[in-house]
C-alpha cells in the first residue's frame, strides 16, 4: 500500500510571521493538501521540542466484541516498519536524547516525543514512516497481546477504583461507544485477530483522519518544511467512518455495585452532560471547582473536613470530549464510614446547589482557580500539546482561545442553571465499591 | 512517599549536558545570614513564580515509637498559624488559585508553592507563616491523624505498595531507613501535639532548609523579600550531625498472600548512596540493564521475548546516605516464576559478560543527550536546583556531568555490574495470590 510518491504544495492558512508580536507565540494552523492539519505553537523557554501525531481513532470507534482495538493497535505500531525493526522507534529516539511514548482515550490515538530542536527530525521521519507503513508484525502479534493483558491485569483488575470505574461507566451508557473500557474488555482483547488490527490501520491511520501538534524550541518556517516533506507524501485515504450514536435520554437513576478484594469503600457518580462545544460548559467548569477544586470547596469543606466521612473528593467535567460526556464527583470514604453516609452529605451539597445561587465570592474563586491553572498549563511545552490535541480532537482548538473569556463570563445564575439542569438524580449512575476479603480461590 | 524523592533525583541525576551548558541550568546563589541557602533562576517567559523548599526533617529524624512524626509534621504546616487557622489559609491560597503541598520523604520534608507573580507577596507572607508561626491545633492533628492511617489503610489495596513497604522493611532492618515514612496506626495514634511542637521547634529551622525560586523574579528582588518575610525565622549553630549507618538484611524471599490477578515482584538489594564515587558507571550500566525503558535487556526479555509484563525496570536509587537496587514488575501469577528466573539471569549476564561497545555508547547518547530536556518546567528547574545543593553537587555540575558520563568503559561497567549487583544478596518480595503461582512455600 502507499507506494506511490506524491508531492502536494503547503496550503499555509495562518502563517503570518511579524517581527514583534503583542502576544509571544500564537497557535499557527497549516493544513497538507492530503488533509494532515498541522499546529505549531513556538515556546522557546526550553530547548526542546515535543512532536505530536494525533489520530481521530479511540475506543468511541471500535465495535461490540473489538474492544480494545485502537489501544492494541498503538502497541503494534511500535513492532516496525519495512525500514525501521521491532521496538526500534523507541531505541532510535533514545539514543538521540528524546524521550517518547503513546496513548489511547475513547477519542483518539496519541504518538509523542520530546527532543532538541536539532533531532526532532528524526521524530517527523519514523512518524511519516509508520503513518504509512506499519507492519504489525504477525511474529510479535502474540507476546504482544500478552502484554496488553498484562496492562489490564495491572490497570483494571487488580485495581479496585479502576474497576469501579469500568462498571460504573458501561452502566452510564447504553448504546453509547463510551460504555467500552479503552483497554478492552479481557475476553476481546483475548480474541482480536491480526485481520482486525490491519483493517483499523488502513481506515483509520491517513493523513485525514490526523494531525500533528508541535510545540517548543523551533522555527516554524524550518519545522514545516521538515513535515512537509515526511508527511506531504502519504495519499490521502478514503474518509473513515462516521460514528453516529445517540445515548438516549436516562430516566432514573441506575446504580452499581461491585464487590471486590480490597481496603476502603469508594464512591462514584457519572451525570449525563454536553460536551465543551455546548455553551453550558464554562458553568459546569465552574461548577466542578465550587464543588470540589482545592480545600476550600464546598464537597471537601463538608466532606472531608468537617464530617471526617470522606479522606479525598473530586469534581470533574469531562467536557474535552467529542461526544456528549459525564460530570463524575468521587469520594474515598473513610475507613470503617458508610458509603450511604457520605451519599447523603454529597446528595443534600448537591441539592444546594440546584437551589439556591452561589456567593458572588465563591464564583470569583473559582474563576481565579481556573485562571491561575490555566496560566501554570502554559509552563510545559509537554502540557501546553496535550491541551491544544485534546481542543482539537474535541471541538477544535480555536476553542481554547476563547476559553477564558467564556470562563470570565459565566454568573451565578447560569452556575445555579447548569446545576439544576445536569446534576439530576434521575439522570445519574452511582457506582460503589464494597470491599470484600474473599478466600483465594 | 518513599520513592518520590528517589524518582526527582532519578530524573535529575541520570542526565548529562551538551557542551555549551545551558545558562538556565545554572542558579544565582546566596547564603542568606540565617544559614537559609537561596537558589534563584528568572524564567520571564510566564507570569508566575514556583517555590521549592526542602527542610533536613524527614522521618529518620522520628524517634523511636514515634514512626509518623515527621510526616505528620509536614502535613500540618498548612493547618493552623498564629494568624491564620486552617480554613483562612485553604481560602487564601484557593482564592488566588495558588498550589501549595507539603510532603514528606526519609531525609526531607517538602514545601512547595506555585502562584501568579501579582500574588507573590500573599503566597510569601503565608509560606513564612507555615514555617516560622505554625501552631498545631489538637483538632487539626486528630484530623491529620486521622487521615495519615486512612491513607496506611489505602495503601494496603495497592499491591505495589504493599510489595515495597516490605522490601524496605526487609532490607533496612532495624533502622529508620526501613520504615514506612507514614509510620503504623499504631505509631501515628501514639504521637501527641507536644511531639510535634517539639520536632517543628527542633528541625523547622533555616539553616537546615534549602529553597529554590524560580520564574518572574530576579535574584535580588527576592533576598530583600525573603529578608523581610523571614526576619522572625530564626537558625542557630547547628551541632554536626553524625553519619547514619545502616547493616541491610540478609537474602529472603517474602511472599504476601492476596487475591490477585498478578503476582508483583520487587527483587533488589542495597545500592549506593548518592556521593558514591562509581555512582556515574552504575547509572549507564543500569541504563543498560533495566533504567533505559524500551532500550533495556529486562524489557527485551521480559516484556518483547516473553510478553511477561507490561511493565518491568530497575533502578539504582541513591539517597544522600543510603541506596537500593531494585528489579519491579507485575506479572500474572502464573508465570511469577518464569519472570523471576528471567530477570535474574539478566543479572548473571551482565555480571558474566558485560555489555557491547554499541550498547554502552547508545546509554551515553541518551543520558548525555536527555539532559537539557529534562528541566523544560520552573518545578523540574528548582526542584533541580535543591537537589543539587542537597547532594552537595556544586553549581558547576550541569557542566561536569556530560564528562562524568562520557568517561566510563567498558571495563567499568564490567566491573560496578560485578561489585553493585550482588546475586547472594537478593531479597525478593512477592505479593500475589500464592497458590496460583505454583511456587512451593
Amino acid at each position: 500500500m502507499h507506494v506511490v510518491v506524491f508531492f502536494f504544495a503547503l496550503i499555509v492558512q495562518a502563517f503570518l510571521v511579524p517581527a514583534v508580536r503583542a502576544q509571544p507565540y500564537q497557535t499557527q494552523e497549516v493544513l497538507l493538501e492530503n488533509g494532515l492539519k498541522v499546529l505549531l505553537l513556538e515556546n522557546h523557554k526550553s530547548p526542546s521540542v515535543t512532536f505530536q501525531v494525533w489520530y481521530r481513532v479511540g475506543s468511541r470507534n471500535e465495535e461490540d466484541g473489538k474492544s480494545g482495538l485502537a489501544h492494541f493497535l498503538e502497541h503494534m505500531m511500535f513492532k516496525g516498519t519495512a525500514k525501521v525493526g521491532p521496538e526500534e522507534y523507541s531505541r532510535i529516539i533514545a539514543k538521540n536524547g528524546g524521550r517518547s511514548n503513546a496513548f489511547t482515550s475513547e477519542d483518539h490515538t496519541v504518538y509523542f516525543a520530546t527532543m532538541s530542536r536539532e533531532k526532532i527530525g528524526i521524530a517527523i521521519e519514523l512518524e511519516a514512516d509508520r503513518m504509512a507503513n506499519a507492519r504489525l508484525d504477525g511474529s510479535q502479534f502474540e507476546s504482544e497481546k500478552k502484554v496488553v493483558m498484562e496492562e489490564r491485569r495491572l490497570r483494571t483488575e487488580d485495581n479496585p477504583i479502576s474497576a469501579l470505574a469500568e462498571v460504573t461507566g458501561a452502566a452510564t451508557y447504553m448504546v453509547h461507544p463510551y460504555r467500552r473500557p479503552v483497554i478492552g474488555w479481557m475476553g476481546d482483547i483475548q480474541n482480536l485477530s491480526r485481520e482486525d488490527l490491519q483493517r483499523h490501520y488502513q481506515s483509520y491511520y491517513l493523513p485525514n483522519n490526523a494531525f500533528i501538534v508541535v510545540v517548543g524550541d523551533f522555527s516554524t518556517r524550518e519545522i514545516l518544511a521538515k513535515i512537509k516533506s515526511a508527511f506531504g507524501k502519504i495519499p490521502r485515504g478514503p474518509e473513515p467512518p462516521k460514528v453516529k450514536v445517540e445515548e438516549p435520554p436516562q430516566r432514573g437513576e441506575r446504580r452499581v455495585v461491585l464487590k471486590k478484594e480490597a481496603e476502603i469503600p469508594f464512591l462514584l457518580m457519572y451525570y449525563h452532560v454536553p460536551n465543551l462545544r455546548d455553551r453550558n460548559s464554562f458553568a459546569l467548569d465552574i461548577l466542578s471547582v465550587i464543588l470540589a477544586g482545592g480545600r476550600s470547596s464546598r464537597l471537601y469543606q463538608e466532606l472531608v473536613y468537617h464530617k471526617r466521612i470522606a479522606s479525598s473528593v473530586s469534581a470533574d467535567y469531562g467536557g474535552v470530549s467529542v461526544d456528549p460526556t459525564a460530570f463524575s464527583i468521587t469520594a474515598r470514604v473513610m475507613p470503617d464510614k458508610e458509603p450511604a453516609e457520605v451519599e447523603r452529605a454529597v446528595d443534600s451539597l448537591l441539592e444546594r446547589a440546584r437551589s439556591e445561587p452561589v456567593s458572588e465570592r465563591e464564583l470569583e474563586k473559582a474563576k481565579n482557580q481556573i485562571e491561575a491553572g490555566f496560566i501554570f498549563g502554559q509552563d510545559s511545552i509537554f502540557g501546553q500539546a496535550m491541551r491544544i490535541g485534546q481542543y482539537e480532537s474535541a471541538a477544535g482548538w480555536r476553542f481554547l482561545d476563547s476559553y477564558l473569556a467564556g470562563v470570565r463570563k459565566v454568573t451565578a445564575a447560569d452556575v445555579l442553571k447548569v446545576a439544576k439542569q445536569y446534576l439530576d438524580p434521575d439522570r445519574r449512575t452511582v457506582g460503589i465499591l464494597i470491599p470484600v476479603k474473599e478466600k483465594n480461590q | 512517599m518513599k520513592n518520590l524523592l528517589f524518582a526527582l533525583l532519578f530524573l535529575s541525576l541520570s542526565a548529562s549536558v551538551h557542551s555549551i551548558v545551558d545558562a538556565r541550568l545554572t542558579p544565582q546563589r546566596s547564603v542568606l545570614e540565617d544559614g537559609l541557602v537561596l537558589l534563584t533562576s528568572e524564567e520571564r517567559a510566564l507570569p508566575i513564580v514556583t517555590f521549592n523548599l526542602l527542610i533536613k526533617a524527614g522521618s529518620r529524624y522520628d524517634p523511636q515509637g514515634r514512626q509518623g512524626l515527621a510526616n505528620l509534621t509536614a502535613r500540618l504546616l498548612s493547618y493552623g498559624t498564629s494568624s491564620r487557622t486552617a480554613l483562612q489559609i485553604s481560602e487564601t491560597l484557593d482564592f488566588i488559585g495558588a498550589g501549595l503541598s507539603t510532603g514528606c520523604g526519609e531525609e526531607l520534608a517538602t514545601v512547595n508553592l506555585t502562584l501568579l507573580k501579582k500574588d507573590l507577596d500573599v503566597g510569601l507572607n503565608l509560606l513564612a507563616e507555615i514555617l516560622t508561626a505554625s501552631v498545631f491545633p489538637q483538632e487539626e492533628i486528630d484530623r491529620q491523624k486521622q487521615s495519615v492511617i486512612a491513607s496506611i489503610r489505602a495503601r494496603e489495596e495497592e499491591p505495589g505498595a504493599v510489595a515495597q513497604t516490605k522490601f524496605f522493611e526487609a532490607l533496612f532492618p532495624q533502622s529508620p531507613y526501613g520504615r514506612p515514612v507514614e509510620g503504623t496506626v499504631a505509631s501515628v495514634q501514639g504521637v501527641d501535639r507536644a511531639d510535634i511542637a517539639e520536632f517543628y521547634k527542633q528541625y523547622y529551622r533555616p539553616d537546615r532548609a534549602i529553597l529554590a525560586v524560580v520564574g518572574d523574579i530576579s535574584h535580588q528582588d527576592m533576598m530583600e523579600r525573603l529578608a523581610q518575610a523571614f526576619r522572625s525565622w530564626e537558625g542557630k549553630a547547628s551541632a554536626q550531625e553524625p553519619r547514619p549507618s545502616v547493616s541491610p538484611g540478609p537474602a529472603n524471599f517474602i511472599r504476601i498472600d492476596k487475591n490477585l490477578t498478578q503476582a508483583n515482584i520487587v527483587i533488589g538489594h542495597e545500592g549506593v548512596p548518592r556521593g558514591h564515587p562509581d555512582y556515574y558507571a552504575i547509572q549507564v550500566m543500569n541504563y543498560i540493564l533495566g533504567g533505559g525503558g524500551f532500550s533495556s535487556r529486562l524489557m527485551d526479555s521480559v516484556r518483547n521475548e516473553r510478553g511477561l509484563a507490561y511493565s518491568v525496570y530497575s533502578l539504582f536509587d541513591a539517597d544522600k546516605y543510603v541506596g537500593t537496587f531494585q528489579v519491579t514488575m507485575q506479572t500474572k501469577n502464573e508465570s511469577a516464576e518464569e519472570a523471576i528466573r528471567t530477570a535474574m539471569e539478566e543479572i548473571r549476564r551482565i555480571r558474566e559478560k558485560g555489555v557491547s561497545g554499541e550498547e554502552l555508547q547508545a546509554a551515553k547518547d541518551y543520558l548525555i543527550g536527555s539532559f537539557p530536556l529534562r528541566f523544560d518546567t520552573n518545578r523540574r528547574l528548582a526542584s533541580f536546583f535543591t537537589q543539587v545543593e542537597f547532594f552537595e553537587l556544586g553549581l558547576d555540575y550541569p557542566e561536569r556531568y556530560s564528562e562524568l558520563i562520557r568517561t566510563v568503559r567498558r571495563e567499568d561497567v564490567l566491573r560496578v555490574a560485578q561489585r553493585y549487583l550482588q546475586p547472594e544478596k537478593l531479597i525478593v518480595v512477592m505479593v500475589a495470590n500464592q497458590e496460583k503461582t505454583g511456587l512451593k512455600r
